[in-house]
């Protein structure tokens, strides 16, 4: 092989810089996040449901809030009726955050960790909040 | 084959005539027919018969009209919907505002009309039209007209294109040229309504006659806060309150002669 002094010493010096962040964050990983539901409206609550069961606000949560924004919104339908047969005001400062009055801990803590940026709160304001 | 200049002609003009399609042939052969049995004959008189059985309009009554409430009127929509205030008068945001007699009615304006009436606080909103230009303008129908005839505002699809502001003849519109959230921190004292969002920087916002008000069976908010010269009600029903007033008084309507059908009355 020419030249192989140089050609390995290039490969060396690819390898380090490649590998530097995987083994910069090594060790560091942080634990899962586990969101916050502990709240004084939910404490209240007989049955610890959201509107949809738990599994699904979980998994959908991001399709269900753009399904009752275009409810709500565009179709002018501001009730929703879950599985059960119950209904819900569609808002999300007005139902969803009045039981989940902690967004730091319930919101945040995930999509941090996730890091994803939802736009919602460029407009939406958190109810409990003393920032807007 | 040889062909003469005359059959060429003929040839050319019936392909023509066929290339134009169903529509254009019909229009050459019969002007009109076609648009009529689209909509249904004469537009507009006729489809407020067999239209919605809602259809939401606002009256002002301008005889007990006084700066004092016009100014509590603005206040109380601007606290509703988190309106913030800059100094800025070009980029002020309003959705509810006072303007006088002169620039409210400049196409049918009468310089011989009552002193009284010239120097009345007219209370200026969003009309939404039954023919509103900002549906028709909005590239990603971010603004769209509802079966009940309001003209809602979609922020979240809102492009901040602002040809809305350019279409709407009443100056109804304003664009957020900077965060709202900000502003309304920086202004002192300021309350907030923690039950209604504010816009974000970059789209366009108005009126909404209080929809979020509405669709709980509440009135809107300068109705509340003024309920004698503020009247809202349903345009379709004939008995209803609104349609009542309209048949004693006499009222006036913004910018008729442009065909956007405005929804708001001004009692005189």
């Amino acid at each position: 092989m020419y030249d192989s002094g140089k050609v390995i010493a290039g490969l060396v010096v690819f390898a380090a810089l490649f590998l530097c962040p995987f083994l910069y964050n090594h060790g560091s990983m942080t634990a899962q996040p586990k969101p916050s539901l502990d709240t004084p409206a939910i404490k209240k609550l007989a049955a610890k449901r959201c509107v949809e069961d738990r599994e699904f606000m979980v998994a959908h949560h991001m399709q269900f809030l753009n399904e009752w924004r275009d409810e709500a919104l565009r179709n002018g339908n501001r009730w929703y009726r879950n599985k059960a047969g119950e209904k819900y005001l569609i808002s999300l400062q007005n139902s969803c955050l009045k039981c989940h009055s902690n967004k730091k801990e319930f919101c945040d803590k995930c999509h941090v960790y996730a890091g994803v940026k939802p736009y919602c709160w460029d407009c939406h304001i958190d109810p409990n909040g003393s920032k807007l | 084959m040889k062909i003469d200049r005359r059959k060429f002609l003929k040839a050319a003009g019936v392909s023509a005539l066929a290339s134009l399609g169903g529509k254009g042939a019909w229009e050459i052969l019969d002007p009109g027919a076609v648009d009529a049995a689209e909509h249904g004959g004469h537009g507009h008189d006729k489809a407020k018969e067999s239209g919605p059985k809602t259809r939401w309009a606002m009256l002002v009554d301008m005889r007990a009209m006084t700066e004092e409430k016009a100014d509590k009127i603005r206040e109380v929509c601007d606290f509703a919907h988190n309106i913030p205030h800059w100094d800025d008068p070009e980029r002020e945001l309003k959705w509810i505002w006072k303007e006088e007699y002169e620039h409210v009615f400049p196409s049918s304006y009468n310089e011989y009309i009552s002193d009284d009436i010239k120097a009345m606080p007219f209370m200026l909103l969003c009309n939404h039209c039954d023919e509103p230009p900002c549906v028709r303008v909005c590239p990603v129908q971010a603004t769209f007209r509802r079966p009940d005839g309001l003209v809602a505002q979609d922020y979240h699809r809102c492009i901040g294109c602002r040809f809305c502001m350019g279409a709407c003849p009443y100056g109804s519109r304003s664009f957020n040229w900077f965060s709202a959230k900000v502003a309304l921190e920086k202004e002192e004292g300021r309350k907030i309504n923690k039950e209604f969002p504010v816009r974000t920087r970059g789209v366009v916002e108005k009126c909404n006659f209080c929809v979020e008000r509405i669709s709980l069976g509440k009135q809107p908010a300068c109705v509340e806060a003024c309920p004698d010269v503020m009247h809202f009600g349903n345009l379709a029903d004939s008995e209803s309150e609104i349609r009542k007033i309209l048949r004693k008084r006499m009222s006036l309507r913004r910018k008729l002669e442009l065909g956007t059908h405005p929804m708001v009355f001004y009692l005189v």
